[in-house]
């Protein structure tokens, strides 16, 4: 098979007008709980949109639905132009995703899982790819450890390495850098934009820290309830709705989300 | 179908038993336990009386049995390393069809059975003078058989394990054992009371065994029964791929995948 990103591309499209990620309409239902309530967005190639909300906002129902592990209710997903239902396996070739929550198999090495999901991914050049990998994440000197006797910045780092392995269209952090010192956050972040500036590819991005999404993120959703609250550049936002911070606007999106779904509707009336 | 994503799943099994003896132990120890309790007291047997050949005809079925049941681990011990090391999240985000996964698993319940297999042959010809394919090809399709059987049980058990939790692992080890009697391993399947009779019948062992005993006795083999055996084998895997599709379906719509460890059953 060919270059797994390539292959997942449409054919005789202009790559760069077809959005890494396209979500309609999306909606889960557990039961009478409605977890996720008729999202829709995009993620375009060389943008990177943070998902930010309260817990239980429905921000990992989101991406558990993009990465084909829980089926939506209603509503589409396509990934770089295919749609997710239809077409699951190719559309996942052009995905990848790194979460706290989700590490690599503790009981094999860095360079073993490596290899592993580079089958699953089926990269091609796999050996080159793998020492490029290491040498981005500076995994080095813990090639042959195995991955769960690693430090939570190590395990990041291997974790992230298999992210990109595939050169994805789509990249999804679910909270990258939890757990981490902010000096390895720093180091997280800095090698994540460094290689996102490189290729093309369009990045969702979920973080509790609201420094980190102002820095890293072109542009911001913000969920409450399953719904999207509000949405705009996380440098500009908090000015919108007379806060000082984005962190603030955090805050109240948690605590009052009714005063900004106001807020919002009257800025939209003007 | 993308065999690089297949041999993904047998390239992790075979690093995890490179690295660790006590995963490769357990491939042939009980099993070589098994033959040499049973080559003693079937050599024992023997020197009671002389009408019947205790070591062939016993020995070959504990031989046999013990493989179909390395088959079926083979398949549910490489998706416990999944359950156990909470991989579900990062396998099944992945491309990965389950057409793959399932003939990863199969394919490295190969490699293992077959690890368990041989030490069990070097051990029952070696100890017990007692070379099984002696009987010619026929026991090669006994036994091709009775690893098909093994697969559909395997595939059936981890589609229990995937629908009830993690805790459901150890409905999946006794299963063996539960169902030797009326596999009629050891007996025919005339010696079960009418209605157990009915149940074996729908076990391919059952018909596997009868031949393998017709066999050891060199009386002819009942050809009816061995294609019977092999072909409801065969249909078993379809199957219990079907029903594996079906809890992995349900998994899927419940969030189950995504929230494994958290035996939501329901």
């Amino acid at each position: 098979m060919a270059n797994s990103t390539l292959s997942s591309r449409p054919i005789g499209k202009d790559h760069e007008s077809v959005p890494a990620l396209t979500v309609r309409e999306l909606r889960k239902k557990y039961g009478t709980t409605l977890a996720v309530d008729g999202l829709s967005f995009d993620v375009r190639q060389k943008e990177i949109v943070g998902l930010l909300g309260p817990n239980g906002a429905g921000k990992t129902t989101t991406i558990n639905m993009i990465l084909g592990v829980l089926a939506p209710t209603e509503g589409s997903i396509a990934i770089n132009g295919i749609d997710l239902a239809r077409n699951r396996s190719r559309a996942l070739e052009g995905t990848n995703f790194a979460a706290v929550y989700a590490p690599l198999p503790g009981n094999l090495t860095v360079t073993e899982n490596l290899r592993v999901f580079g089958l699953l991914y089926d990269v091609p050049n796999l050996s080159e790819r793998i020492e490029e990998m290491i040498e981005t994440f500076d995994l080095k000197k813990f090639r042959n450890t195995k991955c769960g006797v690693l430090s939570s910045g190590e395990q990041t780092r291997s974790g992230l390495a298999k992210s990109l392995l595939n050169q994805p269209a789509l990249l999804l952090l679910d909270e990258p850098t939890a757990s981490l010192d902010p000096s390895a956050a720093r180091y997280i972040r800095e090698t994540i934009l460094d290689y996102v500036g490189k290729i093309s590819v369009g990045v969702l991005w979920t973080s509790h820290n609201m420094y980190e999404v102002t820095d890293v993120c072109n542009r911001v959703l913000f969920l409450s309830k399953g719904k999207i609250l509000l949405e705009g550049d996380p440098k500009q936002l908090p000015g919108v709705h007379g806060k000082t911070s984005l962190e603030e606007l955090f805050v109240t999106v948690a605590r009052e989300p009714l005063s900004l779904e106001a807020s919002t509707r009257e800025a939209m009336s003007l | 179908m993308n065999i690089r994503r297949s041999f993904a799943i047998v390239l992790r099994i075979f690093y995890l038993m490179r690295g660790s003896f006590t995963r490769v132990f357990p491939l042939f120890a009980w099993a070589a336990i098994d033959i040499i309790l049973w080559g003693f007291i079937t050599r024992y047997l023997d020197t009671v009386q002389s009408t019947f050949n205790f070591v062939s005809t016993l020995l070959g079925a504990v031989l046999l049995w013990d493989f179909f049941t390395r088959a079926m681990f083979g398949i549910s011990t490489s998706f416990f390393e999944d359950v156990w090391s909470r991989n579900f999240l990062n396998i099944f985000a992945t491309p990965l069809r389950l057409s793959e996964y399932l003939v990863g698993l199969v394919a490295a319940s190969m490699m293992t059975s077959v690890i368990g297999l041989v030490v069990m042959l070097v051990l029952a010809t070696v100890v017990f003078g007692l070379w099984i394919f002696s009987y010619g090809v026929l026991v090669v399709v006994i036994v091709l058989g009775l690893f098909l059987f093994g697969i559909a049980f395997g595939i059936f058990a981890i589609g229990i394990v995937l629908r009830l939790g993690p805790a459901a692992e150890w409905f999946i080890w006794p299963m063996p054992a539960v169902l030797a009697p009326i596999a009629a391993v050891f007996y025919p399947v005339s010696a079960l009371p009418n209605w157990l009779q009915l149940i074996a019948r729908l076990l391919p062992a059952s018909y596997l065994f009868e031949c393998l005993r017709a066999l050891v006795a060199r009386r002819p083999v009942p050809m009816e029964e061995l294609w019977t055996g092999c072909a409801l084998a065969g249909v078993y895997v379809v199957l219990a791929s079907w029903f594996f599709r079906g809890m992995y379906l349900h998994a899927v719509r419940t969030g189950l995948v995504a929230r494994y460890s958290a035996e939501t059953v329901s």
